[in-house]
């Protein structure tokens, strides 16, 4: 038998399949899109084909995300929040505090040495701090997102913007194009600026993991990270399944229980 | 999570109507029957209106109606455009808003519209918001706005200042006999202030039927039921009232029965409702098995200090002793004995985004009393009236991911 996690996220669609020992035997990933079941739907049919598995095979399905409710062969649902924090816990298994960056919300989730949550926060109401915000900024710079990283690798300047609104950074962006800044300079200060909107969310104590699709892209976001908090940050193999991964060892555990 | 629970509306209920009702047509023909209207912020001096005379008309409870209607989001804008900062009370805004569209939830209700005010009179004790929202409206009318300025951030109450407060109300009366056109009878103030007093009695004993489990009653039919106790203080039809529904959550909790059938876990809530997401908000904690049983908001609207033998003093001190004019270190207290009392097992802040005086996670209280009680907890960015300031999504994945951390044990 195995267990199946799918992480329905405001842009990707993520699924992990899970054998009895825990170990992961399939994985899938597509545009969440606007038809939600859909791309569950194709997500477990590639991961199945993949693993040489049968429907009848999956022995509990959870689902999370923001469309954790649209996934119609799920048996349960969970928070985005338990799943991040439990996935990615379980590939250190030890006390972390987990950043998750994704394309709608960022969240801190502080996880204790057994695995329990102790604490967390989102973002306000704002995509200040989130993917959103990257995808804004390619925008304006008439990039691919996918662009972004090799560019801010390449800059070594300070720059950074002051806005905290999306809106108002992007218009701080002409400016600055206006003013004749290169590119890199100005994505890089973008890196900078969204980090300072993790910053002040919230206090992190212990090591951090980083986890989404945004740390899965930008190395060079995740190396900024650490200089601001000041120490090292781990990303584990596979960051933008770790919320998958959490729903799959729920969905193994409450199986065992 | 599990399947959705059923919930039993509560029988009394039935009865808010008629109440509500009467009080809203009394309003509506006041001035036909040669009655004077006082508009009064929901801890302004009521008591004093009353023995006047007055019919009492409290701006806030329409502001309310505004925001549980959900007409509040289409209205402030009004009040925006007229200069009213997008980021004061929605309570005003909203209420300004329906003034210059000429529209309003009273007309659901029989009326056409609030009463035209003889005179407005505010207690600056929940913040400066209601002054200069009732001036607004003493210039529109042309009629005298006279109020009370409480101290802010009381520690220990002190008898000076309880003094300061009382001369304060009791310098009202002249010129409150003036627009009444009758003199104040004491005794007729004593009676109210009684009247009072056992109203607010009766509403404390219906808020602790919630420290039963499992509880009876929810936050959520709390802010419903507290109606007559903000509009009827001093009334008899609002004892009338709360005494049949003290007596049906007595029989709820002799029969075992859950306002939350299958309550798992108990939250205490702080700082405003956010009155257009009530029923969202209700039936999400109700299918997570988990009873709001207490709250900042219903919690403190308790007057016990109101003694008949010393009207002005105890008004002064029951008005000056609510929750939203007190020092942090007293509100801490405070949100600490309920939660004990309550039996809560974690605390839910809603920063209300126009209402700083009701938010009270903005200076690290949260993080200093889960230290003291290690207790879980949990803030919600929203607003009591304007839904532009509230994310449903993100305030559904917070309050299920609080529960799940409740579930952890």
């Amino acid at each position: 038998m195995v267990y199946c996690g799918i992480d329905i996220g405001a842009s990707t669609a993520k699924l992990v399949l899970l054998d009895e020992g825990g170990q992961v035997v399939a994985r899938a990933l597509r545009r969440s899109g606007v038809d939600y079941a859909g791309a569950a739907e194709q997500n477990l049919a590639e991961a199945l084909a993949a693993a040489g598995l049968r429907r009848e095979d999956v022995a509990r399905t959870v689902s999370t995300g923001y469309g954790r409710d649209n996934v119609p062969f799920a048996d349960s649902q969970m928070t985005e929040i338990a799943c991040h924090g439990y996935g990615a816990w379980s590939q250190f298994r030890r006390r972390i505090t987990v950043i998750d960056i994704g394309a709608q919300d960022s969240k801190i989730i502080h996880m204790d040495d057994r695995g329990r949550r102790v604490r967390f926060m989102m973002n306000r109401k704002c995509a200040a701090g989130t993917g959103a915000f990257i995808e804004e900024i390619a925008l304006r710079l008439a990039l691919d997102v996918s662009e972004l990283n090799a560019l801010a690798e390449r800059s070594t300047s300070q720059t950074t913007l002051s806005s905290f609104c999306t809106v108002f950074a992007a218009t701080e962006i002409l400016s600055k194009i206006r003013m004749g800044e290169k590119a890199e300079d100005i994505v890089r200060g973008a890196f900078r600026s969204m980090i300072k909107r993790i910053l002040e969310m919230d206090a992190v104590e212990g090591e951090l993991v980083m986890t989404g699709g945004v740390a899965a892209h930008n190395p060079c976001l995740v190396a900024l990270m650490g200089e601001a908090f000041g120490r090292p940050v781990l990303v584990p193999p596979y960051p933008q399944y770790a919320g998958a991964l959490g729903a799959a060892l729920f969905a193994k555990e409450t199986v065992s229980q | 999570m599990s399947q959705p629970a059923e919930r039993k509306d509560l029988e009394t209920t039935k009865k808010m109507k008629s109440v509500m009702g009467k009080y809203f047509m009394e309003l509506e023909q006041g001035a036909q029957q040669g009655r004077k209207t006082a508009w009064c912020t929901s801890v302004g001096p009521a008591e004093l209106l009353r023995a006047l005379g007055f019919n009492v008309y409290f701006p806030e409870n329409h502001g309310a109606m505004l925001g549980a209607s959900r007409m509040a989001s289409d209205l402030i804008p009004l009040a925006n455009a007229r200069g009213f900062s997008p980021d004061i009370c929605s309570y005003l805004t909203s209420d300004i808003g329906s003034y210059l569209k000429g529209d309003t939830p009273l007309k659901k209700m029989g009326m056409s519209g609030p009463p035209r005010p003889d005179v407005l009179v505010y207690n600056t004790n929940q913040c400066r918001d209601v002054k200069d929202w009732f001036q607004f409206y003493a210039r529109e009318f042309g009629v005298p706005c006279l109020g009370v300025h409480t101290p802010r951030s009381i520690g220990e109450m002190d008898e000076a200042m309880i003094e300061y407060v009382a001369a304060q109300i009791e310098a009202l009366v002249p010129d409150l006999e003036k627009v009444a056109g009758q003199k104040l009878d004491p005794d007729k103030l004593r009676e109210i202030v009684a009247s009072s007093r056992r109203c607010t009695e009766l509403w404390k004993a219906v808020l602790l039927t919630a420290a039963s489990v499992p509880s009876p009653l929810t936050f959520f039919d709390g802010t419903i039921q507290m109606g007559p106790a903000v509009v009827l203080r001093g009334h008899g039809d609002a004892i009338a009232y709360y005494e049949m529904l003290l007596a049906e959550l007595k029989q709820r909790i002799v029969d075992g029965t859950a306002a939350v059938p299958g309550e798992r876990f108990r939250v205490y809530w702080e700082g405003m409702p956010i009155w257009g997401k009530l029923r969202d908000l209700s039936t999400q904690f109700a299918d997570l098995q988990t009873c709001v049983v207490a709250s900042t908001y219903c919690n403190s609207w308790v007057f016990e200090d109101l003694n008949p033998d010393d009207p002005y003093r105890s008004m002064a001190r029951a008005y000056s002793r609510l929750f939203i004019c007190r020092s942090d270190d007293q509100k801490e207290q405070y949100i600490q004995d309920v939660v004990a009392a309550y039996k809560a097992d974690g605390i839910v802040y809603h920063d209300a985004k126009t209402c700083p005086n009701n938010s009270n996670n903005r200076y690290q209280m949260p993080l200093r009393i889960q230290e003291k009680l290690g207790k879980p907890y949990l803030v919600i960015h929203g607003d009591l009236n304007d839904l532009r300031l509230y994310s449903e999504e993100q305030t559904r994945t917070n309050v299920q991911a609080f529960v799940e951390q409740l579930a952890q044990g």
